[in-house]
């Protein structure tokens, strides 16, 4: 292997590069220059050579990319129950990076086919049938997807007995790819050979079709999109490698404009005794999207999430003045807060944003009374015991108190069956780095580890060694 | 020959988990593939688990005196989700107290089973009769 390595993150807004020294595990040069969306490779270019790498680097050095560019990778995930195989396609999605735009059950209808073809998605993803089982469902919804007129990659992840049928529903125009079942039995979830499908056809297909490819001569290998990028570097972070250890459980959050993210890397088992687990299971490294919470382009569905009332009380802001902020807010997504009020206003719709987030994606618990007496059920993660939570994405490396927004992932008084982490110590990525170790990490882990450890250590926001 | 599917699982909020894995182990063992959905199983949960397994039949156990309230409907709701001519058995201490099984029996059967069992069945009781109305 090279010893130099650079890593490149095509955002949608910018094209960000790291330069990494993989005998001294160190991050030699960052740079970063505006997207070009007509073609990527001049932005690349421009933040290449604000690299300034030295000649001898320059020549022997390996290019790797992952990119969030032109929308990033769109898909829609198709499966039989809303709560076993749908659910499941979803989570594969999700976990592959992809922004899921729809998630459909049961038979697609004349109207779902319309609603496919106004969506316009990257990749279907089709699943529905534990394997041995439902056979129907699938292969009807393959006859509707093999009816579009304009043909998608579409990755098969569904009842294997019938995975060749299903394929060959398909004219020779479409691409399609059979995967493992995403759900091969009740109870078990298998989603990483469909996330591994994904990726190979966002390689393959996607960065053709988003003009992508004018890029490649700059680029060595691994194209993927950058959120996959963000959950390999949290899973690498949390395991570790052979010779080095993990930090175990993490949760990672990304605020933006128009989404929030979060990655959970742990089982997420029940952390007390008598617990009865409800539900499909998760995965270890599982990643939630929820695009009605944002602090620019989605500002009011996440004004209308957190009450109007509660924003008012956090911020200071008279009810009058939070509509008028948020209406202009969302009209400006570029728009960076003035004022000392301004400041506190967005630091307090990133921490709500964190906090509806994350209590999105962890479990929770019901209590249910039986005449064995009281019991409790387990719905989803239990992540209390999680210590570490990570922030990332410009809203919260650029903000002055990047702490204030992150411990809306704490546990919450309010909400006390949430199975948030009870006393988490914050990071931030504040090297910008995450997905470009994600990258790293399928070349090199041990460095990609070890740069990623002393860098957040070094933006450790409380407690370093708590 | 293909191996029929069951959808296994104690009915409702009652914990008994022992019976569960005994019935488990005894329908595997006799060559059936076994969705064994536990304790604490939701009509929601059966149903589900029938569809995507393409389950040919549906057991369902009892044994803490609610089973009546908790299956009432169960007919109805696989009759919704278009499986509702699956097999469907049922056992345990369905009823409290020391009900006429006859009356048991029937009231069951009116519920939408196929066939009810009475406390203390084994499973050798049972597996021939499935076998037979599967056309094994």
């Amino acid at each position: 292997m090279k010893d130099f390595v650079v890593l490149v993150d095509i955002g949608s807004t910018f094209t960000k590069v790291t330069g990494v020294d993989l005998r001294q595990r160190r991050i030699t040069a960052q740079s970063s220059a505006p997207t070009t969306p007509q073609d990527v490779s001049l932005g690349l270019q421009e933040a290449l050579e604000g690299l300034k790498l030295p000649s001898g680097q320059q020549d022997q050095k390996q290019v790797l990319a992952c990119s969030s560019a032109a929308g990033g990778l769109r898909m829609v995930a198709i499966g039989l129950v809303a709560d076993l195989t749908s659910k499941a396609a979803k989570q594969a999605a999700l976990g592959a990076g992809a922004r899921v735009l729809k998630t459909y059950s049961f038979q697609l209808t004349e109207a779902d086919r319309a609603e496919i073809m106004e969506l316009d998605p990257d990749i279907c993803l089709l699943a529905g049938g534990t394997d041995g089982g439902n056979s129907e469902n699938i292969l009807h919804n393959a006859k509707v997807l093999a009816s579009l007129p304009r043909p998608v990659p579409v990755v098969i992840a569904g009842n294997r007995s019938v995975a060749a049928e299903v394929a060959a529903q398909f004219p020779e125009t479409f691409s399609t790819y059979v995967a493992p079942n995403v759900m091969p039995q009740i109870g078990k979830l298998q989603v990483e050979p469909a996330r591994e499908a994904i990726r190979q056809v966002f390689m393959e297909k996607i960065i053709y079709a988003k003009g992508l490819s004018k890029a490649s001569r700059l680029i060595d290998g691994i194209f993927m999109p950058t959120p996959a990028a963000v959950l390999r570097a949290g899973q690498l972070l949390s395991e570790g490698t052979a010779t080095d250890q993990g930090w175990g459980d993490c949760l990672i959050v990304d605020v933006g404009g128009a989404t929030t993210d979060v990655h959970s890397l742990g089982a997420g088992n029940p952390s007390e005794a008598g617990v009865v687990m409800r539900g499909l299971p998760e995965p270890f490294a599982k990643r939630t999207v929820e695009g009605d919470l944002g602090v620019r382009v989605s500002v009011l569905s996440l004004v209308e999430a957190v009450g109007l009332g509660v924003l008012a009380r956090d911020s200071g802001y008279s009810e009058e003045d939070v509509e008028e902020r948020v209406h202009l807010l969302t009209g400006h997504p570029e728009l960076l807060p003035q004022t000392p009020e301004e400041v506190v206003f967005d630091q307090t719709l990133g921490y709500e944003a964190i906090r509806l987030a994350v209590g999105r994606h962890v479990g929770r618990l019901s209590e249910l009374y039986t005449p064995a007496g009281l019991v409790w059920l387990q719905d989803g993660k239990d992540l209390t015991k999680v210590r570490k939570v990570i922030g990332t994405g410009g809203v919260l490396i650029n903000s002055q108190n990047p702490l204030f927004m992150l411990e809306g992932a704490k546990k919450d008084a309010e909400h006390p069956l949430e199975l948030r982490p009870e006393t988490p110590a914050y990071f931030l990525d504040g090297d910008y780095i995450l997905a470009a170790m994600g990258l790293l990490a399928q070349e090199n882990p041990e460095a990609a580890l070890a740069i990623m450890k002393n860098s957040l250590s070094e933006y450790a926001l409380t407690g370093r060694d708590n | 020959m293909e191996s029929k599917t069951l959808v296994l699982g104690v009915i409702g909020s009652d914990v008994h988990a022992v019976g569960n894995k005994i019935l488990e182990i005894a329908f595997r063992e006799a060559g059936f593939t076994v969705v064994n959905l536990g304790v604490l199983v939701s009509q929601k949960e059966f149903v589900e688990a029938a569809v995507e397994t393409n389950a040919d039949a549906i057991m369902v156990s009892s044994l803490y005196g609610h089973g009546e309230i908790d299956v009432r409907g169960l007919r109805e709701a696989l009759i919704e989700a278009g499986i509702g001519d699956i097999l469907m058995y049922v056992g345990g201490y369905l009823v409290v107290g020391s009900q006429d099984w006859a009356d048991v029996e029937t009231k069951f059967k009116q519920l939408g089973f196929d066939r009810v069992y009475p406390p203390s069945t084994l499973p050798e009781d049972v597996i021939p009769t499935l076998k037979s109305d599967l056309g094994m």
